[in-house]
């Protein structure tokens, strides 16, 4: 059966991380979710690649939080932030394409 | 070291200025605080601010939250620190902020010992620095040239807790610091007295956001932090608000990239073993945080230099078939648009920001906008010039060519853009980037590049 994301997670969000990196939180909504998105490989590497249509290279780290049952993940920005082409200093609404991701769930 | 006894901490608001509802700063004056403690400032709202010297936030606002601090600070001879003072923390942000307290002072006739400790480094300082190979740039950063350094306007380092201690051991009521690492603050007194860094500075990480950790969370609202030998809790200030163990964890991977790790001037705070506990239905306890020190401490540079001046004019447009063709026409008025700097020697770059097609995301929207085109278009046009009449200039004629050009299968031919404002463009003034993100390898003691002014306020 498949998924929305917005059914197993209650934050998903993206934000500066200091003016030269962006990184998305993504904080499912209980500790059953997060073992099941860490367990089935759901954000991976190559998901992230594929939603927000980037090279590898340019995810820096992809970390699992379970105190939080968080999955975050950081990026170089397309620029530094407030560099001639800036669309959003903060970063604060990076996060969108992750709304629309959808998972295989299987009880 | 301290037994059992409790350090209780008032954070009033995330940022110095977005204000607090007064009940739930009174309630945590009820709970006998042994300092109040708030952040002034952050990197976030870009570059602009540190470049020109200006605060992010509003004067009255900022001085309406100072004058309960101060208040109740000296009243109470409770110590108030300030970090990062009118947001970027540098020496104009500080006097800024200085001339409120004062202010301040005046009105409500108080006394006190005002400590006021800079953060800004001489250029002379970073250049010598840089040629001995003591700096060095933090991931995806550039290299650090000569250049950098000479054009940046100003130029800060992040203070950790030794500067601040040094402010309050010499007996200062309030402390007002330039730019500082958003933790010290909140860690500087509890650490001078004995308590455990590790866990006071990740006390002051999650009070550094006031209620912003708690659920619902506010930017706006107070939060107490009670600081033991071996933990720490949580405690909201409004009963509209809990600390949960899942919003105070999950606070702490904000704006990081790794949430075990978080380096500070000085050293890392490891998170690697932390533990957070539900004491009861709004309380949170929070231990096993270390403080690991670095073997080269170093301090945080931030610097912003000026790269150009902006004009923008704002418009949108209805018309489906300049819709639908949106990015050819955009192309060609772009072509028009260079023939006739190089003809007329106009400087300057032009952007077009599309708001309902890319406007948000720019190059990273995934969406094919022929999939899912809008029914209507916001369209900014940003010009960057190197003076201001330049960048006039520049966004001038580009409005004029995107107004009257005759695009393929035009049927509208009146003019192609809505304009809500007449003028229809606006000079922005002057545009920075940041210059400098980098780290400064410490040769000598920390307190001794944040030097402390004293100055006896006096207005009884």
């Amino acid at each position: 059966m498949k998924k929305n994301i917005r059914e197993a997670a209650r934050v998903i969000r993206s934000k500066n991380a200091g003016p030269f990196e962006l990184t998305f939180d993504v904080i499912l909504s209980d500790e059953k979710w997060y073992d099941y998105f860490i367990s089935h490989d759901i954000l991976n590497r190559e998901k992230i690649c594929e939603i927000f249509k980037i090279q590898p290279e340019r995810i820096l780290s992809i970390v699992h939080f379970k105190p939080a049952n968080a999955i975050k993940f950081t990026i170089k920005r397309e620029r530094v932030s407030g560099a001639p082409g800036e669309t959003d200093i903060y970063g604060a609404q990076q996060h969108a394409p992750l709304l629309d991701l959808e998972f295989e769930y299987t009880e | 070291m301290v037994e059992s006894k409790e350090f209780r901490v008032l954070s009033p608001t995330a940022i110095l200025g977005y204000g607090f509802p007064e009940a739930s700063f009174q309630r945590g004056l009820n709970r006998n605080p042994h300092l109040i403690a708030v952040d002034a400032g952050s990197t976030d709202p870009g570059p602009y601010y540190l470049g020109i010297g200006k605060s992010f936030t509003d004067r009255a606002f900022v001085k309406r939250d100072l004058r309960y601090l101060l208040k109740a600070g000296v009243e109470k001879k409770i110590p108030v620190v300030i970090g990062s003072a009118g947001g970027a923390g540098a020496s104009s942000h500080l006097r800024w902020c200085q001339e409120i307290i004062e202010e301040i002072a005046t009105e409500e006739k108080l006394s006190f010992k005002l400590g006021i400790i800079p953060a800004d480094v001489e250029k002379k300082k970073v250049l010598s620095a840089l040629s001995r190979d003591k700096i060095s740039p933090l991931k995806y950063v550039h290299e650090l040239t000569p250049v950098h350094v000479k054009e940046s306007t100003a130029i800060v380092a992040q203070m950790g807790i030794a500067p601040l201690q040094q402010a309050l051991e010499k007996g200062c009521d309030v402390v007002l610091a330039g730019r500082s690492y958003d933790p010290a603050v909140f860690a500087a007194l509890p650490v001078m007295l004995g308590y455990d860094p590790g866990l006071a500075l990740h006390m002051g990480k999650i009070l550094e956001c006031a209620a912003i950790a708690s659920t619902p969370g506010s930017g706006a609202d107070c939060a107490l932090g009670i600081l033991k030998s071996d933990s720490f809790v949580l405690e909201p200030l409004n009963p509209k608000r809990r600390f949960t163990t899942e919003s105070a964890a999950a606070h702490t991977l904000y704006e990081k990239d790794d949430p075990y790790h978080l380096p500070g001037p000085g050293g890392v705070l490891d998170l690697t073993d932390c533990k957070f506990k539900q004491v009861d239905s709004s309380r949170v306890e929070i231990r096993g945080t270390r403080f690991v020190p670095s073997e080269k401490p170093n301090v945080k540079l931030e610097g912003a230099r000026l790269v150009a001046y902006r004009s923008i004019s704002i418009a949108g447009t209805r018309d489906p078939i300049m819709i639908k063709n949106i990015d050819k026409i955009i192309g060609e008025v772009r072509e028009q648009i260079d023939e006739m700097m190089s003809r007329d020697k106009v400087e300057g770059d032009i952007y077009f920001h599309i708001y309902g097609k890319n406007g948000v995301m720019g190059e990273m929207e995934p969406l094919d906008f022929s999939q899912t085109s809008s029914h209507e278009l916001g369209i900014i046009i940003e010009a960057l010039g190197p003076t201001q009449d330049k960048a006039d200039t520049l966004c001038s004629i580009t409005r004029s060519t995107l107004l009257h050009y005759g695009y393929e299968n035009r049927i509208a031919t009146a003019g192609n853009l809505a304009f809500p404002f007449s003028p229809s463009d606006s000079s922005l003034g002057k545009v920075f980037e940041f210059s400098i993100y980098h780290l400064l390898e410490l040769e000598e003691d920390e307190a001794e590049i944040f030097p402390c002014e004293v100055k006896e306020i006096n207005c009884n």
